[in-house]
């Protein structure tokens, strides 16, 4: 062997003999330590958050420059929306985040039982959250409040004639209620998609704890999957004041 | 002085043999290619589409300089010119330039170069290429069922409301390839933070895997917005959600603001894994440490950073503010300043340097004289009053060719015959490829130097026919275009001839400090025996002459 590329062969022995622990099947060869694994696996996951940050970030982008054109139009619009169901909606995704964590530590503390009982809440508290996000949804097909072509826009210029209490709009700007409203369905369509395909790794997950895979010091998935559930929660905490709250009482 | 000339002197070749086990042949059959987890194979895997794909979109280029040799529009009408063009676009850019460097010789070199076993994440990897197949087969396509007219840029509202073509098609393919950059990307950031061998700390990493640091940087924060830029667009076509269409309030602008915040970061996602390919072949065949390492090394990250604050110059004609127009501008021109770095580093490590020319450094000198011409006219186009003549011309046109194809393709085919005896363990008959980088030179530079003149002679891009006087530029151009298709053409045949018939290599056939080339080639499909310990700065030539001098004794 030449001078500089030496072996780490008993580097290896000693690290193993410290740290005593039972090689997991799920160990991959190119990684040297479990540790390693774990620590890049985690880190991946990091990243990819950090992606998934900058494509919400054009969306939140396009929301800034709308809500500052057509601040009229998005006060109104966003009065639409239902606040106690946007607020239950907030309480039981962060429910399910805590039912979420709860996972990773029974993962860690290998109860198999309770990982398995906690994912289960987990996903029904998320088909809870979609299954409100459908309610509402549905109240905005039947006020016809989905943009395009049936689109209607007299609830804001004649608020009076609804019952409401908001100043009418002028025609041209209470079309621009629709602007508020595309980003509505995008910003949460696209917040409930990553939902669905968060479920579809739960039922997957679910499965694969109760075959034991992830209380037997294997918990990198758990802790992984939680990270991403996690920042779906937030994506909703940000959605939340801004599409709901954050036009309550305008500025006159 | 007679430890450099040892170092000159290449290994005799003659003694060398093919290792019995590497990593082509120790798997056999189709499926262990296409569910292989080895990054050595994916590299493979992805030098063989993306070099399919390059030819796809060269003969594109090949027909829009058939037709622009006349002034009459007579080979093809103008609307299957502008799919043309288009096609040439995305298939360059999306599917060739950005995976060139990164997927082929950054996926094969980056495990190795850190003396790791492979990426952090093999399957991710895999998935990256099928993920580009998928948008490859897209484009495809989009393309066998009537092509796209949108220009690579997808520019709206053109691309929303007044085009019949296969918008959403050619947009999903970008959408899809997008995600397969992001996962690259992902892959050797994580690699390079939590995979390097013991030794091997951040300033000894050869500058290779600094600008690929660099590069995945942009790709993982740069592509998610061309894909929300993209689902908008589509959204927009398929369910008419207005937030690009100004009838229902939308700002076609935004579209343009969130398709450059990736676009331009993106040709730095494309140039700098080549400057990285460049400082390895330029230290390696003058024998000598980079010139100021630790400034090369910064200069990539403070091009990723900058990148990410001059979108807006892609803009300056289309109604933004003054005043950011001034700003960006101004931001623009500081991204000239790492790149300059650069430029003047690789400059003095050639100075007193043992120089000698073969092939990949053929290429290398390439580069740095079409990209250093690239880059000044860049700051032309950079400067308010010079971009509002030149903009949409032709002289636009030959400055972004002299940075990507003058640049990256140089600096491409400089990695390619740089690492090929790594990769296929066979060398090339190296006339011939000295015969083709000097074709290349030649032939780049009479098709894309008349473009300048014509584009400042006011020339408009993107137009099948012009103005009688311009032909005389046109023809030196298509003739040019001819050559460099000549170019292109001779790597293919002797790079294929020369995996079955081409000299053994040998592990170090330039003797080079690298990691990779201190392992057989083409390397075994773990990448090292054993662990390796780095104790030693990338490019220590000092270091490889006593390896060197060791060697020779024992070997006998």
């Amino acid at each position: 062997m030449d001078n500089a590329i030496a072996t780490v062969q008993e580097h290896g022995a000693d690290l193993h003999a410290a740290h005593e622990h039972v090689a997991l099947p799920q160990h991959r060869h190119h990684f040297e330590t479990e540790e390693q694994q774990r620590e890049a696996g985690s880190f991946g996951m990091w990243l990819f958050l950090l992606t998934e940050i900058m494509f919400f970030g054009g969306m939140f982008f396009a929301y800034l420059l709308y809500r500052n054109w057509y601040y009229p139009a998005f006060a109104v619009a966003s009065n639409q929306l239902s606040v106690p169901l946007g607020a239950a909606n907030t309480a039981i995704l962060i429910t399910s985040g805590f039912c979420m964590a709860l996972g990773v530590w029974a993962s860690e503390v290998q109860k198999k039982g309770f990982l398995v009982l906690m994912l289960v809440l987990t996903t029904l508290f998320g088909l809870a959250f979609l299954g409100v996000k459908t309610v509402e949804y549905h109240e905005k097909w039947e006020k016809h409040h989905i943009p395009g072509a049936s689109f209607n826009i007299s609830e804001f210029t004649n608020p009076a004639g609804f019952g409401l209490k908001e100043e009418p709009l002028a025609p041209d700007m209470a079309q621009k209620t629709q602007v508020f409203f595309f980003l509505y369905f995008a910003m949460t369509g696209m917040h409930a998609l990553h939902m669905i395909i968060g479920i579809g790794l739960l039922f997957w997950l679910t499965h694969r704890a109760h075959r034991g895979d992830f209380t037997a010091g294997y918990v990198a998935p758990i802790e992984n999957f939680g990270l991403y559930w996690h920042f779906v929660d937030i994506v909703w905490l940000f959605l939340f004041p801004l599409l709901y709250l954050i036009n309550r009482h305008p500025l006159h | 002085m007679s430890s450099t000339s040892t170092i000159v002197s290449l290994p005799d070749q003659s003694t060398a043999k093919m290792p019995k086990r590497h990593y082509i042949n120790n798997e056999h059959g189709l499926l262990s290619w296409l569910l292989t987890g080895d990054h050595k194979r994916i590299a493979i895997l992805y030098l063989i589409s993306i070099t399919f794909f390059f030819f796809i979109g060269g003969a594109f280029a090949g027909l829009i300089r058939l037709e622009l040799l006349t002034p009459q529009p007579d080979l093809v009408a103008a609307d299957t010119y502008n799919k043309f063009f288009t096609m040439h676009g995305i298939i360059m850019i999306f599917l060739f330039l950005v995976p060139s460097v990164p997927a082929t010789l950054g996926n094969f070199l980056i495990p190795i170069m850190l003396g790791a076993k492979d990426l952090a994440f093999p399957k991710i990897n895999l998935l990256s290429w099928y993920l580009y197949l998928i948008g490859g087969t897209l484009t495809l396509a989009a393309l066998v069922l009537g092509g796209v007219d949108t220009g690579w840029t997808f520019t709206t509202p053109l691309s929303t409301h007044y085009l019949n073509t296969h918008v959403i098609t050619a947009a999903s393919a970008i959408f899809v390839a997008g995600f397969s950059s992001i996962f690259t990307g992902l892959n050797f950031i994580v690699t390079i933070h939590r995979m390097r061998c013991p030794g091997m700390t951040w300033f000894r990493m050869p500058l290779f895997v600094w600008s690929h640091y660099a590069a995945s940087l942009l790709m993982v924060l740069g592509t998610p917005v061309l894909a929300i830029a993209l689902v908008l667009v589509l959204l927009e076509r398929l369910i008419g959600i207005g937030v690009f269409d100004p009838t229902k309030g939308g700002d076609p602008l935004l579209f343009q603001h969130l398709f450059w915040f990736y676009s331009h970061p993106a040709v730095y996602i494309m140039i700098l894994p080549g400057m990285g390919v460049i400082s390895e072949v330029i230290s390696t065949f003058s024998r000598k440490r980079v010139f100021g390492y630790t400034a090369v090394a910064f200069s990539s990250v403070a091009i990723a950073l900058f990148g990410f604050f001059v979108w807006e110059h892609h803009m300056f004609i289309m109604g933004v503010s003054n005043y950011s127009a001034l700003v960006f501008s101004l931001l623009t021109m500081l991204v000239a300043v790492p790149s300059a770095i650069k430029i003047f580093n690789w400059a003095f490590t050639l100075y007193k340097g043992s120089i000698t020319f073969e092939t990949p450094m053929l290429y290398a000198f390439g580069f740095m004289g079409l990209f250093t011409i690239g880059g000044l006219t860049g700051v032309f186009l950079g400067s308010l009053g010079m971009d509002i003549h030149l903009t949409e011309t032709y002289f636009i046109v030959a400055h972004f060719h002299f940075v990507m194809v003058g640049g990256m393709l140089m600096a491409f085919l400089a990695g390619v015959h740089f690492w090929w005896p790594k990769m296929t363990g066979r060398m090339y008959p190296e006339s011939l490829s000295k015969l083709a980088a000097v074709t290349t030179f030649i032939g780049f530079n009479l098709t894309f130097l008349p473009q300048f003149i014509l584009g400042y002679l006011g020339m408009p891009r993107r137009y099948h026919a012009y103005p009688p006087e311009f032909q005389v530029l046109n023809v030196l151009s298509t003739a040019g275009a001819t050559v460099l298709g000549v170019g292109y053409m001779l790597p293919l045949l002797y790079l294929g001839w020369s995996l079955k018939y081409g000299a053994i290599a040998g592990n170090n056939p330039w003797q080079a400090t690298g990691l990779e080339w201190q392992i057989q080639s083409p390397p075994l499909t773990e990448n090292f025996l054993e662990t390796p310990i780095v104790e030693h700065e990338a490019y220590d030539y000092d270091w490889l002459a006593n390896k060197t001098r060791n060697e020779v004794t024992t070997v006998g």
